[in-house]
């Protein structure tokens, strides 16, 4: 991935160090979310962390209550997109946010447990709400270190 | 954005041949410094339009053009179906018919001051802005696909606002066509809330004065004067119109093979005009246009609720109200002969001159007006359709200032506090439930509005007829 003015950085401009698990990412008008892991179930539960991060710290979301997610697609890039837009959905339709995610997939079918709890104004202080996912920048790919990594542009 | 592929047509023209399967050519409307500062993937995606099936006489990128999905945002494309034409999720963008109205007040900035605070407080308190908040409004069955189907129309029969607000909205106030039927139940159910909601991102309503007149005659006619106050309404569908987006694209990407169409880019997946996808989507996104349309036209009514508990007596007409991400039918010249094409115009607003039939009685002689949003220490613009606006995009023009500079960069280089504070040292009060959102919608994270005005008007998109400055700003 290469910087362009005014578009995506190379460099992660809001991360989760400590595990090195998701990540945003700038783009113009817009940003990334990126999710990394040993497998992509759990590359898909990082990046829902990042989109959580899109809209507020996620170490704020107390994650207490179980939102079961299926989805299927015929082929991961489309899953992630599916995904990304399921958990955006929830949020919406039912004033949530999530703290922590349990992802299996297995071939074309996602299966998850999203954990959290209603979005309290004053204390989580949401900064933007996320229209949706994209395809812009979209993949799901293994990397040379082995790690899978799952990404794409949301729209806010 | 590097132009050596650009040939310069014009002071403000430039044009890209069609090569490599472009079908008609790549047109931009801009000076040299704006083109420069341009992303070069504004370049990509518009010849990328340029070379989708159906598309007609040039692909278009106004004078605030940036990196979008698939369409750059500020770019027009007008599609034939009888010669194939497509319609493109990422042409009208996920936030259906993002829009923006004017109300003209009768007070002036001196009846404000003194009362800027109170007045602030209340439209706060009132208007349901940020993520989470609802209009106390629900909407479900027939009452959803009754607005779904009727737009501002809609609104006005159920009391939200004047039948006359109807002749100053595009189309009537109500998007012919809709097909709530189409709209999937996740659209409906995200929804359900949301009518009478500003939203968040760069979503606003702004009190603000006339700063500047350029053009008298204009702006009389508009009903504009200098120190008069004025409201802005910046917001779109809501939910409903990004599931709606989200729904379709997916949909167009999983069914071009099927048609044998292939993209360069997943993101402008489209699909023939003629097809029973794109029938859906139109019908779909038309039923979008009103979900916008009933918005605005119901903030309207709050809005005017506010204000006449501080001034009784005070009008607040509505000017006009445009949308800037549609795609509509309409009749343009193509090749010496009129044609109805699909026009897509996304992040970019339609313009038309004067005499045009489709504009109301009181704006004929004048062309439509055109509202282009600034952010919040900027103001705004309103400007008018030229009749050159129809050669040189469609009757297209600008929407905005764009954003030249990222949400995480503008997060680290500002604070939210310190911008509303020294906006506050300016005369302008800010109200929003999130500081790190005015800090992502910093004044200096966007570009320089007054040359992209000054640019349409040179381009001969849309005159210049008046400045705005805000002196409250409700953020979404």
């Amino acid at each position: 991935m290469t910087a362009a003015p005014g578009g995506f950085s190379a460099s992660p401009s809001c991360s989760n160090p400590a595990a090195g698990a998701w990540e945003t990412f700038a783009h113009g008008a817009d940003v990334g979310v990126r999710g990394f892991g040993s497998s992509p179930a759990e590359a898909f539960a990082n990046a829902g962390m990042a989109l959580t991060s899109v809209v507020t710290s996620p170490g704020a979301v107390r994650p207490i209550r179980p939102r079961v997610i299926r989805c299927s697609a015929p082929d991961l890039g489309l899953l992630l997109y599916d995904w990304l837009n399921a958990l955006i959905t929830a949020m919406a339709v039912d004033r949530l946010l999530f703290g922590r995610f349990e992802v299996e997939i297995d071939g074309q079918v996602l299966v998850a447990r999203a954990f959290g709890e209603p979005l309290d104004v004053a204390r989580h202080e949401p900064a933007v709400e996320v229209k949706g996912a994209t395809f812009t920048e979209l993949e799901v790919a293994r990397d040379p270190d082995g790690r899978w990594r799952a990404q794409c542009v949301v729209d806010v | 954005m590097d132009l050596s592929s650009l040939v310069k047509v014009g002071e403000f023209c430039w044009r890209v041949e069609p090569v490599d399967g472009m079908r008609v050519p790549a047109i931009f409307h801009a000076d040299e410094a704006l083109l420069r500062d341009m992303d070069d993937k504004v370049l990509e995606q518009l010849t990328n339009v340029a070379r989708l099936p159906g598309i007609v006489r040039a692909a278009y990128a106004m004078p605030d053009a940036h990196w979008g999905y698939g369409f750059p945002i500020g770019g027009v494309g007008a599609f034939d179906p009888a010669a194939g034409g497509v319609v493109s999720v990422g042409g009208v963008g996920f936030d259906i018919s993002c829009g923006v109205r004017l109300l003209l007040t009768d007070l002036t900035r001196k009846d404000i001051e003194g009362r800027q605070r109170e007045l602030a407080e209340a439209l706060f308190t009132t208007i349901p802005a940020g993520l989470g908040s609802t209009g106390g409004i629900v909407l479900a069955g027939e009452d959803m696909d009754a607005m779904l189907a009727g737009g501002a129309a809609w609104a006005v029969q159920q009391g939200w606002g004047e039948p006359g607000d109807l002749e100053r909205i595009e189309e009537r106030g109500r998007a012919a066509g809709a097909r709530p039927e189409f709209v999937s139940e996740d659209a409906k159910r995200r929804q359900r809330k949301e009518i009478g909601t500003l939203g968040s991102g760069n979503h606003y309503l702004e009190v603000q004065h006339v700063g500047e007149i350029f053009d008298e005659r204009l702006a009389t006619a508009f009903g504009l004067n200098r120190r008069q106050v004025v409201v802005s309404i910046h917001c779109g569908s809501r939910g409903l119109g990004h599931q709606i987006g989200a729904d379709f694209l997916r949909a167009m990407v999983v069914d071009a093979p099927r048609h044998g169409l292939r993209f360069p880019d997943r993101e402008l997946a489209s699909t023939p005009i003629d097809s029973e996808l794109g029938q859906h989507y139109l019908g779909a996104m038309r039923a979008g246009i009103n979900c916008a349309l009933a918005n605005r036209q119901i903030l309207t009514d709050m809005t005017r609720q506010v204000f006449r508990r501080f001034f009784p007596d005070a009008r607040l007409d509505l000017l006009f109200d445009v949308s800037h991400n549609t795609c509509k039918e309409e009749t343009h010249e193509v090749d010496g002969a009129m044609r109805t094409v699909f026009v897509h115009r996304k992040g970019a607003t339609r313009a038309f001159g004067p005499g045009h039939p489709d504009l109301p009685p009181a704006l004929r002689a004048s062309g439509q007006p055109v509202l282009i949003g600034g952010s919040m220490g900027v103001g705004s613009y309103v400007l008018a359709g030229m009749a050159t606006s129809e050669a040189a995009a469609f009757s297209s023009a600008c929407h905005g200032a764009g954003r030249a500079m990222s949400r995480t960069q503008a997060l680290k280089q500002y604070s939210g506090r310190k911008i509303q504070d020294d906006l506050a040292a300016r005369g302008i009060i800010v109200k929003c439930a999130s500081t790190r959102g005015i800090a992502e919608e910093a004044p200096a994270a966007y570009k320089d509005l007054d040359r992209i005005a000054e640019v349409s008007e040179r381009a001969g998109l849309a005159a210049r007829v008046a400045r705005l400055k805000p002196l409250i700003c409700i953020k979404g």
